[in-house]
């Protein structure tokens, strides 16, 4: 397109069938008074903790 | 729903979002009151009289790609969701008020000085132990788990922390668990021997300092009434100078005695900390230190001037993240979180000293008590209500177009402001707005640096 420069491109479709909740509570960081999601990062591609298996 | 702004440099940026795809454009002047116009959004007088300058093939060109960008779903993208209800079987988080006592007295403290109205208390190894046993046999099938420590000031209980740390990954390896670890603290109590132990074992911490000497010192005395400046910055950058590449913010408070907080920030930043959140303070519109509706255009010429700061410091090489102002349009969080915020009250509760169960930190000693760690949820329609109350049910929400990046706002502040969880704490809507809009323009920005 000449006059619509797109700088990304439908984010919501992209994750719409995740919830898998795995990620990290929103108010475990630094906000504690407002609530804050858009900054969240989807962890499915890259858990935060490798799992120790039971022993 | 189409949302059009700008961002002001030494030229001016126009975007168009589109709400419910996410799709972020950057546009001309022209074709921004052109969408403007297509999209019945409020034109200024100046903005009619030169879009009617230009009428004709200019117009109809432009046109002619808003359709083309409408059928490719990435403009005035119609809400494909009317419904939703928030699954709540299983708790993920903890914010454990590990004591409820603090060795500062700030003005602002939505604990009252840390015990929260409440006699001073502290969290016993048991209370910690039975709050692991909760959170594990209640998150059925979800492997991370996330435990806050929180206070008052938890540096205090460090006995406890410690013990319930131990326990937790203990009986995380038994039950396939893995458990992410954060405190805040106000860094007093930050000597050599608790930053090691906070270095190794959390996984985030949070450092609260309010900026500039004379901004911290205002609000932040040691309960003596004596500054803390100067031993919170000593403090806070020698774990930070251990800390390398963990996790780890510098967290303040803006209040509307410091309107001009883009100046904390930056000497933040010039501290040396890269990471940094400074947040609006909340409090009843008759505290002197509330912010109120008329410091609003204050406060968004503010932030438009750190963006500008912080978008001249990324140009330059420096990586510096502002909590409020990150944003990730690659992948971000799942559209479930964009429609249910932090999960206070299913997801996330807050476990005050003796036990009791609360939806988050901020309910601690209100009339929400939904259980306790020994003998369990006692309240469930406490859950229920906190379920249901997603962006669906919030008309204002619906048609906010920060509305997937709040999920709903703060049900604590909805409820401080307007007696109701379902409520609306609109000048920190207001603000949240704002700093959307710039977050946007500075990802755009840096993406068009980054690729020029």
């Amino acid at each position: 397109m000449k006059f619509i420069k797109t700088i990304s491109k439908k984010i919501m479709s992209k994750t719409f069938k995740t919830g898998c909740g795995e990620c990290q509570s929103s108010c475990q960081s630094a906000c504690k008074t407002s609530c804050t999601v858009g900054n969240q990062t989807c962890i499915q591609e890259e858990k935060i903790h490798k799992i120790e298996k039971p022993e | 729903m189409v949302h059009a702004f700008s961002f002001a440099e030494q030229v001016k940026h126009y975007f168009l979002w589109d709400v419910e795809s996410g799709s972020l454009h950057k546009v001309d002047y022209l074709t921004f009151l052109c969408a403007k116009d297509r999209y019945d959004l409020l034109l200024a007088a100046k903005e009619s009289e030169f879009l009617a300058s230009k009428q004709g093939k200019q117009v109809v060109e432009r046109n002619k790609e808003f359709s083309q960008a409408e059928a490719e779903g990435i403009l005035n993208t119609p809400c494909a969701t009317s419904e939703f209800v928030r699954e709540h079987k299983y708790i993920k988080a903890l914010c454990l008020h590990i004591c409820h006592d603090c060795n500062m007295s700030c003005e602002y403290c939505f604990a009252s000085g840390g015990d929260y109205n409440c006699a001073k208390d502290y969290m016993s190894i048991d209370v910690g132990k039975a709050a692991v046993d909760f959170l594990i046999a209640n998150s059925g099938n979800r492997r991370n788990l996330e435990i806050d420590f929180f206070g008052g000031e938890p540096l205090l209980n460090m006995s406890s922390v410690k013990a319930i740390v131990d326990y937790a990954k203990l009986r995380a390896k038994e039950h396939g668990k893995a458990f992410y670890f954060t405190m805040t603290t106000n860094c007093i109590l930050l000597n050599k021997e608790n930053a090691a132990y906070l270095n190794s074992e959390m996984d985030n911490v949070v450092l609260s300092i309010d900026g500039r000497q004379q901004t911290h010192d205002n609000i932040r005395h040691m309960l003596s009434g004596k500054a803390s400046y100067d031993k919170v910055v000593r403090n806070a950058l020698a774990f930070k100078d251990i800390r390398g590449q963990k996790s780890y913010f510098a967290r303040g408070t803006f209040t509307r005695q410091n309107l001009d907080f883009s100046k904390d920030i930056m000497h933040l930043i010039d501290l040396g900390f890269n990471s940094v959140s400074v947040e609006p303070v909340v409090l009843p519109s008759n505290h002197p230190l509330a912010i109120q509706a008329d410091d609003l255009p204050a406060i968004y010429k503010e932030y438009e001037k750190l963006a500008r700061q912080l978008l001249q410091r990324a140009r330059s090489g420096e990586d510096i993240t502002f909590f409020h102002f990150m944003i990730d349009l690659e992948k971000g969080p799942c559209f479930n979180k964009r429609m249910t915020g932090c999960g206070a009250g299913c997801e996330y509760l807050a476990i005050s000293p003796q036990g009791d169960i609360y939806p988050c930190h901020q309910f601690v000693g209100t009339k929400y008590k939904m259980g306790n760690v020994f003998a369990g949820m006692q309240n469930p329609e406490i859950a229920q209500s906190f379920a249901h109350n997603t962006l669906c049910h919030k008309p204002t929400c619906r048609v906010c177009p920060a509305k997937y990046y709040c999920g709903g706002g703060c049900a604590a502040n909805a409820y401080n402001f307007t007696g109701s969880i379902c409520g609306i704490y609109e000048i920190g809507c207001e603000m949240h707005k704002k700093r959307l809009e710039l977050a946007l323009a500075l990802y755009a920005l840096k993406k068009e640096y980054l690729s020029a």
